[in-house]
């Protein structure tokens, strides 16, 4: 439910209308809700209202976690992979019988 | 565009769900309530994508759907009304009440006109001093502070043909009696990320500090919805039910207060009729007293017949996330969009609609 | 859906649209031509008349044609009662030329000759007709084919969207060419010649009561100086037998670039496979779609194909629509597979799959 979509806003007039874009495409919306809202904030516009106005460092902070948490996941995999190859290395060089061959 | 394509990076996307693989070590119950989820989760396949031992039910979040045949029955009575303009979302014009559509009834001569905004339905109004123009009012609480507003629009402006039939209707009531229902096993809930802009994170605290319950709320591209899902896991694993905010470029802990002020200055909390649950005190939104001359439902009495809901039909125990879409036995054969019995399957946000036309694939070698 | 009346869904060439069609006029009107329900009628042409049969659909299903003419002659009727009549990027006349000299080039056939019907509604101001004309002529002009007859009537004020146009169109399918809708064979290629949607959301824009102001246009074009690139690029001197591998040609108009999927590979009894990051959608429709609650996968284009051509010769049919002003944005999107018959997969930017389905009816504006 609740289709919002976040748009640019371009222009204020009085009466708090304002004039929103995204992807070329432009409309008048009221602003009734957001009375703090600046030209060059984005907003959530609902129905031809905008229902908030975007938090830019909150998404900034939000892709950054998910950013870590990619590079982290990364190294932890690398990490993985590293002890797995060496693990392989000593079994590999190891006087134990591999696994497979038959000893009498 | 910004703010949405960054939220939809494949990439990271991969990586949420590896995360979540990881963690999530036993079987989860997440209910998304919202029918812009389902329709967002069945779109970009994330079903398919998360751990089997993850289940995504679907709420009762979809205002169409929950909006009840008896309701709907009086919606296209108004719309026949001679003269009278009935103006509404694109959402309801294809809902099979008793007998018909809105879609329908405008096949047959009435008045019904699509609007995107109440600002056109109010210029609608405007444009046909002479006629009544009622606007047909269903969504939550995202939806409701813009009727609101343009009831007092009208109010300031001083035209008088202006009306709503309010069938508004509030979220957390609907998800109390979900819960007290104890008829579906949950294990978190996923919070309709928009409806909470305007009534804050903080009114969901009663999830986790009445029933125990994690919430996590949530946007609607790939990236939000596999957020929330990875920190409900998180929450669930560790032990701390709360309240977590998946959306903060858009969610606060109070929400929009303009907006909920407005919305309290027009409307007033009701009974409310929910398909699939029943009546819900204090879980709809009527006009205030001073605004009765604007109550469609008190201006123009309406006589209806008995109202029947289609023969089978599950809707209501879908709604309740009772039966997924795929249980119900009209789905896919008696039931499709084609010939819908029921709103679940009409309305495109409806959870039968989504499961049938996003319907995942699987290989059968 | 038993309706008693007609409702606009069954004009909007989904399921409704595919049942009334198939349920009402297929039963009715049933031939061997008809039933293979391409755009275009092709029609054999014989060189005498064949023996009677005795068996009347047996006999009109062979055709009788002029002595001494061979060849295969495509045939084809479109109306058309888009509202509003003008639009960005065209008018209901460009359209009418456009729909009809396309579905004859989809069929593969060179278009020569169109008829053109008026319904006029009583009021519409002589100099609007005017420019819908000149818009006709121009079209006709810029895809060579002419217009050679017609025919005007004018009804009682209320009785028509100020103006209904029909078109018939017929042309010629040259030897070795050989395109239909059931043609297409597992291994195939599955390409388009450009961005989707832009003609429905630019019209849906235009809409009153939307109040948005967009600079969309619809991407209305005849499409057969792209067809003949597409067959010149693979008629070489080595080459002449490649023409037959491009299998299916087809517009996707009403329902989008998934219903026409979906009408090919029902047609061809296969499945098909696209790849949902490989179909090519411009910024402001996609912007357009997200405001609204759109797919664009499932509106209209009246200036695109989509082409199913034989793996080898995708490369080369890619480069020939990429090398034309008609096909600057076209993109190999997807295969065709054997399984899954008679349905379509899309494979979503995660990986995941899922059935592509025809909608019922139109998509309409939510807010939900």
């Amino acid at each position: 439910m609740c289709l919002a979509i976040p748009t640019l806003i371009t222009s204020i007039s009085e009466d708090q209308v304002a004039k929103i874009e995204i992807g070329g495409i432009e409309r008048a919306i009221s602003l009734i809700f957001t009375p703090e809202a600046r030209v060059g904030d984005y907003a959530l516009i609902h129905s031809g209202y905008a229902i908030g106005i975007l938090a830019p460092e909150e998404a900034e902070e939000t892709l950054r976690l998910l950013r870590e948490m990619e590079e982290a996941a990364e190294a932890e995999e690398a990490a993985a992979e590293a002890e797995y190859a060496d693990a392989l290395a000593r079994v590999e060089h190891s006087d134990l019988p591999k696994v497979g061959n038959e000893t009498a | 565009m910004k703010y949405i394509d960054e939220f939809r990076d494949p990439k990271l996307a991969r990586r949420l769900i590896a995360h979540i693989k990881r963690r999530a070590t036993e079987p989860m119950r997440f209910m998304e309530f919202c029918g812009g989820h389902t329709h967002a989760i069945m779109r970009y396949g994330l079903r398919q994508l998360l751990p089997a031992n993850i289940k995504m039910l679907s709420g009762p979040g979809c205002p169409v759907c929950v909006t009840s045949c008896t309701d709907l029955d009086r919606a296209i009575a108004l719309a026949r009304i001679p003269g009278v303009i009935l103006t509404t979302f694109g959402d309801m014009l294809r809902v099979p009440g008793s007998d018909g559509t809105l879609s329908g009834a405008k096949a047959e001569g009435a008045d019904v006109r699509m609007v995107y905004s109440t600002l056109d339905a109010v210029q609608c109004a405007r444009d046909n001093p002479d006629r009544p123009v009622i606007f047909l009012g269903i969504g939550f609480e995202t939806t409701a502070p813009t009727v609101a507003a343009s009831i007092l629009q009208a109010e300031r402006a001083g035209i008088h043909n202006y009306y709503v039939f309010s069938l508004h209707k509030l979220t957390p009531p609907a998800m109390r009696a979900i819960l007290d229902g104890g008829e579906v096993a949950l294990s978190g809930i996923l919070g309709p990320g928009h409806v909470t802009t305007i009534i804050g994170s903080q009114a969901w605290a009663f999830l986790p500090e009445e029933y125990g319950m994690p919430c996590a709320v949530a946007g609607f591209e790939s990236l939000d919805i596999l957020r929330a899902v990875a920190m409900l896991t998180d929450m669930l694993v560790e032990g701390r039910p709360a309240v977590a905010n998946a959306y903060p470029r858009c969610v606060s802990r109070e929400g929009n207060p303009n907006a909920q002020e407005m919305m309290y200055r027009v409307f007033q909390a009701t009974p409310a009729d929910w398909r699939g649950i029943g009546t819900l005190p204090e879980s709809g939104l009527g006009l205030r007293e001073e605004f009765d001359h604007r109550d469609a439902a008190l201006v123009f009495p309406i006589e209806i017949g008995p109202s029947h809901e289609p023969k089978g039909c599950r809707c209501g125990d879908v709604l309740r996330g009772a039966l997924s879409p795929t249980e119900c036995p009209l789905f896919a054969n008696r039931c499709t969009p084609t010939s819908p019995l029921g709103p679940c399957m009409v309305s495109s946000e409806g959870a039968c609609a989504a499961y049938f036309t996003y319907r995942e694939y699987k290989d059968d070698h | 859906m038993t309706t008693e009346r007609i409702l606009l869904a069954h004009g909007s060439g989904g399921k409704l649209s595919h049942d009334l069609v198939e349920k009402l006029f297929a039963r009715r009107f049933s031939n061997a031509i008809l039933d293979r329900m391409d755009d275009a009628a092709v029609l054999e042409i014989m060189g005498r008349k064949p023996e009677g049969t005795g068996d009347r659909q047996q006999d009109r299903d062979k055709q009788v044609g002029v002595p001494g003419l061979t060849g295969k002659l495509a045939f084809t009727t479109d109306s058309y009662v888009v509202s509003p009549i003008v639009f960005p990027g065209g008018d209901i006349g460009k359209l009418a030329v456009c729909g009809t000299v396309n579905d004859l080039c989809m069929s593969g056939a060179h278009p020569l000759y169109l008829s053109a019907g008026f319904i006029i509604e009583e009021g519409l101001p002589l100099d609007e007709l005017e420019g819908i004309v000149d818009s006709m002529a121009t079209t006709a002009l810029q895809a060579g084919v002419a217009i050679v007859t017609g025919d005007t009537k004018v009804v009682d004020k209320g009785h028509a969207d100020l103006l209904f146009i029909n078109t018939s169109g017929v042309g010629i399918v040259p030897p070795d060419v050989n395109v239909s809708g059931s043609y297409a064979l597992p291994g195939d290629v599955v390409l388009v010649s450009g961005t989707m949607g832009d003609h429905g959301m630019a019209i849906l824009m235009q809409r009153e009561g939307l109040q948005f102001s967009s600079h969309l246009t619809s991407d209305c074009a005849p499409l057969n100086g792209l067809v003949e690139a597409i067959f010149a690029s693979l008629s070489t001197e080595e080459s002449k037998s490649l023409v037959a591998r491009v299998h299916c040609l087809r517009d996707p108009t009403r329902g989008g670039l998934i219903t026409t999927l979906n009408e090919l590979a029902q047609a061809s009894d296969v499945g098909i496979e696209i790849e949902e990051t490989s179909i090519p959608v411009c910024d402001p429709v996609r912007a357009a779609c997200e405001l609204l609650g759109f797919d664009p996968l499932y509106v209209a284009n009246e200036g695109k194909l989509v082409a199913i051509v034989t793996a080898d010769i995708a490369q080369r049919v890619l480069e020939a629509m990429k090398a034309h002003p008609d096909g600057a944005n076209a993109a190999i999107i997807g295969e065709v597979t054997s399984s899954h018959a008679g349905k379509v997969i899309v494979r979503t930017e995660l990986g995941a799959r899922r059935i592509a389905d025809m909608l019922a009816g139109d998509q309409l504006p939510r807010i939900c």
